[in-house]
């Protein structure tokens, strides 16, 4: 086999393997990217997330943690100052998970406007604030009383 | 006055790194030898420099030195000792003095044992390593100093973060940084060469050893992080792609790919740019991987306090490396003579594949993980990417590369004969086909179940028939089989082993995906549930008694089955004093082939407490396959060409013994 012919080949197989991943991307990001939502923009988009599955992020509300009779499942609210949505949620909470603090959830929007969280996603430290979350905060203009807990000290 | 000795010991170590990544190099290009010579006492002091500037912050954890700023958000005087230690490297600052401690012994062990290197290479391959450190200092000094005085003095310490007081995961940064940093080592060979103008089998033979120990640290790093997950977030999951976990494989992936190709620059003197090419890569993901967990760009599980400064400097770092050392490929790669031809199926070409399948696989892993940033700096919105995404295309690649991993090496050097080696790979297809059966009778499982336990089994019979070949099994007498297998060279048994491991660990991965139970209850102690035929009884709850820096309540389950006794399981739930942060201590009760896992959550008001319940069947051989994967990779390094042999340029047809038979 010539240098020439052998170079092809390579050429072909590289072309092939970039090809294959190329498709395989581009049809999984068109199913599988989910979005980040505040309770605010959540306000103007509840048509367009409908049976999507989304993020949605923001501070848990003060006294607005209550467990459900069945011990499991928890409902709390989301907010980012000037609007709040309501979040349910079965099963473990992370260890972080507390009343003031940052959070971030994962699921979908019953139509009757509660959040079903699949998963509330748990932080290594206290002292971390999700970057969507902060943004969304500075978005909302809460964001002044907040930010003594956005990393100190480092 | 000893934390400032090491304060001082790390400026020091910059000036000889300065001075390391200087002389030799002009030395090697005007052919003065004194300035080579160079290379060698500076790579050393800066060792010896650099574990001063280390024993010193060790020295401020082991006496609770409360006026080191470090000590003090990172410690706390009531910890065990053995987080004490480990402390040094559970926060940023202590973390990269043991990146540069690393970076540190890998240029060390290369002047030391590099004996037999020539000297213009060496001089250059120290000068990058020395290039490499003078990044890494200035970033400690300037950005992360870790020996910042407090004044005055607090009474005590903040504590380390609780979730990292734990034994996988206390041992398990050293391990991730002994694989980032010695991937560092193939990358200084790579841009020596380069500048040098010259890659040949001696090359290749002087990188394989650091890409090993770098590859197997790193295995080892990500099995031990995948482990500490399961066990310790409670969640019983043992990967979630999340970004700081992505930022981890991308270079295994990558170093994974550039460990078989150094094999074909070696054995055949061929795909020598693109060797090149992918150890520069390597490095970089290395890199890359410090700077995603460091600068905390991307939403992650993982994620810790940052410090966006520290992020920008690290890409700075991170543009410099890359770019320069690419920029230098492109004007002196296609200078680099091409080798040895080959025709596509052959052992040559079925490494090509490995390649062209690992480098995609990261490649997709790098966009998933990647894109979010994307988007958001173009103004696209905020997104994530989760695992369907990395199931759909990352799933895809591994099923060719580990169906060919196992043909491959049935095929002979230049020109392969496939029907013959398949031919020959007979039994481990029926084996194969066999256990698909047994798992549809056993399971009625999904079809990717039974694509996963067919390739794990392909996987590990293949690499058994593959030693059966090699050693003549049956055909000639046991007595000379034997003969054969311990003559065999340690680099074959090593690939044998590691490619074993895999598949191992590809059965554990799939028996847990398809096969989880997982129950979430409220129990109160004394109720009883069932979960994948246990019976379990929640007995009681007490606090624990315990001395040290947390209180805990301990709950006890009896667990029966058909109602023989089978085990007691304790998990608890810890209080750390002084973070008042709460951790998850999960149960487990393993059996090696499954294992049942009980975390216990939140009490609620009811005097009920959440439990969460899981059975995991094959998931304890996910990390016993990566414990095998590493055996193997250590195997390989005792081969004998590696240490004696010495190899010399023009001396560097290997030897038949490292040919396989066929």
């Amino acid at each position: 086999m010539t240098r020439k012919k052998r170079r092809l080949y390579m050429l072909g197989l590289a072309l092939l393997g970039l090809g294959t991943a190329t498709a395989l991307t581009l049809t999984a990001f068109q199913d599988n990217l989910v979005f980040f939502f505040s309770p605010t923009d959540l306000q103007a988009k509840a048509a367009e997330v409908r049976d999507r599955n989304f993020r949605l992020g923001g501070l848990v509300e003060q006294g607005s943690v209550e467990r459900r009779p069945d011990g499991i499942t928890v409902l709390f609210k989301v907010s980012d100052g000037p609007h709040a949505v309501p979040v349910s949620y079965t099963g473990q909470l992370p260890d972080l998970f507390r009343e003031g603090q940052g959070v971030v959830v994962e699921g979908r929007l019953r139509p009757d406007g509660v959040f079903v969280a699949r998963e509330v996603l748990a932080k290594h430290d206290e002292n971390y604030m999700p970057p969507e979350v902060a943004d969304a905060l500075k978005r909302a203009e809460h964001f002044k009383d907040t930010q003594k807990t956005l990393v100190p000290g480092s | 006055m000893i934390p400032e000795l090491g304060h001082y010991a790390l400026v020091l170590a910059l000036f000889v790194a300065l001075v390391q990544s200087t002389l030799p190099l002009v030395g090697a290009a005007t052919g003065n030898a004194a300035w080579m010579a160079v290379a060698r006492p500076a790579a050393v002091a800066q060792l010896a420099l650099i574990t001063v500037a280390y024993l010193a912050l060790t020295w401020a954890y082991l006496v609770s030195d409360f006026s080191v700023l470090n000590v003090v958000q990172n410690s706390h005087s009531a910890k065990p000792l053995i987080y004490k230690l480990s402390g040094v490297w559970g926060n940023h600052e202590g973390s990269m003095i043991l990146w540069v401690a690393m970076l540190a012994v890998f240029g060390a062990a290369v002047a030391l044992f590099g004996r037999n290197l020539p000297p213009t290479l060496k001089a250059r391959v120290l000068s990058v390593q020395g290039m490499i450190g003078v990044g890494f200092l200035l970033f400690i000094l300037i950005t992360s100093n870790p020996f910042i005085r407090v004044v005055p003095a607090p009474p005590d310490g903040n504590d380390l973060n609780p979730l990292l007081q734990d034994p996988g995961l206390a041992f398990h940064p050293p391990f991730l940084y002994l694989g980032y940093v010695g991937f560092s080592m193939a990358f200084s060979f790579a841009v020596g060469a380069l500048i040098e103008g010259r890659v040949d089998p001696a090359w290749a033979r002087w990188v394989r050893p650091w890409t090993l120990v770098a590859w197997s640290s790193l295995t080892m790093g990500i099995a031990m992080g995948s482990w500490w997950a399961y066990y310790e977030l409670g969640w019983g999951g043992w990967w979630y792609w999340d970004p700081v976990e992505n930022a981890s494989l991308m270079p295994w992936l990558a170093g994974t790919a550039l460990l078989h190709s150094a094999i074909v620059v070696e054995k055949r003197d061929a795909l020598k740019t693109w060797t090149i090419l992918l150890a520069i890569v390597t490095f970089s993901l290395s890199l890359m991987g410090t700077f995603l967990v460091r600068s905390g760009i991307l939403t992650s599980v993982h994620a810790f306090a940052v410090d966006p400064a520290r992020g920008v400097f690290i890409l700075g770092l991170l543009l410099l490396a890359t770019g320069g050392s690419l920029l230098l490929y492109g004007v002196r790669a296609p200078g680099l003579k091409t080798g040895g031809l080959f025709a596509p199926v052959s052992r040559e070409g079925a490494l090509v594949l490995n390649n062209l399948l690992l480098s995609t696989a990261t490649a997709t892993v790098f966009i998933g993980t990647l894109y979010p940033l994307f988007l958001d700096i173009v103004g696209g919105g905020k997104v994530s990417v989760g695992p369907p995404f990395f199931n759909a295309t990352f799933l895809p690649l591994m099923i060719p590369l580990v169906a060919a991993m196992v043909v491959g090496p049935m095929l002979s050097w230049k020109r392969g004969d496939l029907p013959g080696a398949l031919g020959r790979l007979g039994a481990a297809g029926a084996a194969v086909l066999l256990s698909v059966l047994v798992t549809v009778w056993l399971t009625g499982g999904p079809l990717l179940a039974l694509v996963g336990i067919g390739l794990g089994i392909w996987a590990i019979a293949g690499s058994a028939v593959e030693v059966a070949e090699r050693v003549r099994l049956f055909r000639i007498p046991l007595r000379d089989s034997w003969t054969r297998a311990a003559g065999l060279p340690r680099a074959a048994w090593g690939m044998t082993i590691a490619h074993a491991g895999l598949g191992i660990a590809i059965l554990g991965m799939t028996g847990t995906s398809a096969w989880v139970t997982e129950d979430i209850k409220a129990m109160k102690p004394g109720d009883r549930t069932t979960l994948a035929g246990y019976e379990i009884l929640f007995e009681d709850l007490r606090p624990a008694v315990v001395a040290g820096n947390y209180s805990a309540d301990v709950g006890r389950f009896r667990i029966t089955r058909d109602g023989a006794p089978v085990a007691v399981l304790t998990p608890e739930r810890r209080s750390y004093n002084v973070q008042r942060m709460t951790t998850t201590e999960a149960a487990i009760h393993t059996t090696w082939v499954s294992d049942l896992y009980i975390a216990l959550g939140d009490p609620g008001q009811t005097g009920a407490w959440t439990v969460r319940l899981y059975h995991h069947p094959l998931v304890p051989w996910i990390w016993i396959g990566a414990v095998i994967m590493v055996a193997g990779g250590l195997v390989s390094l005792t081969d004998r060409r590696l240490r004696v042999g010495a190899p010399e340029r023009r001396r560097a047809t290997p030897p038949p013994a490292a040919q396989p038979a066929e």
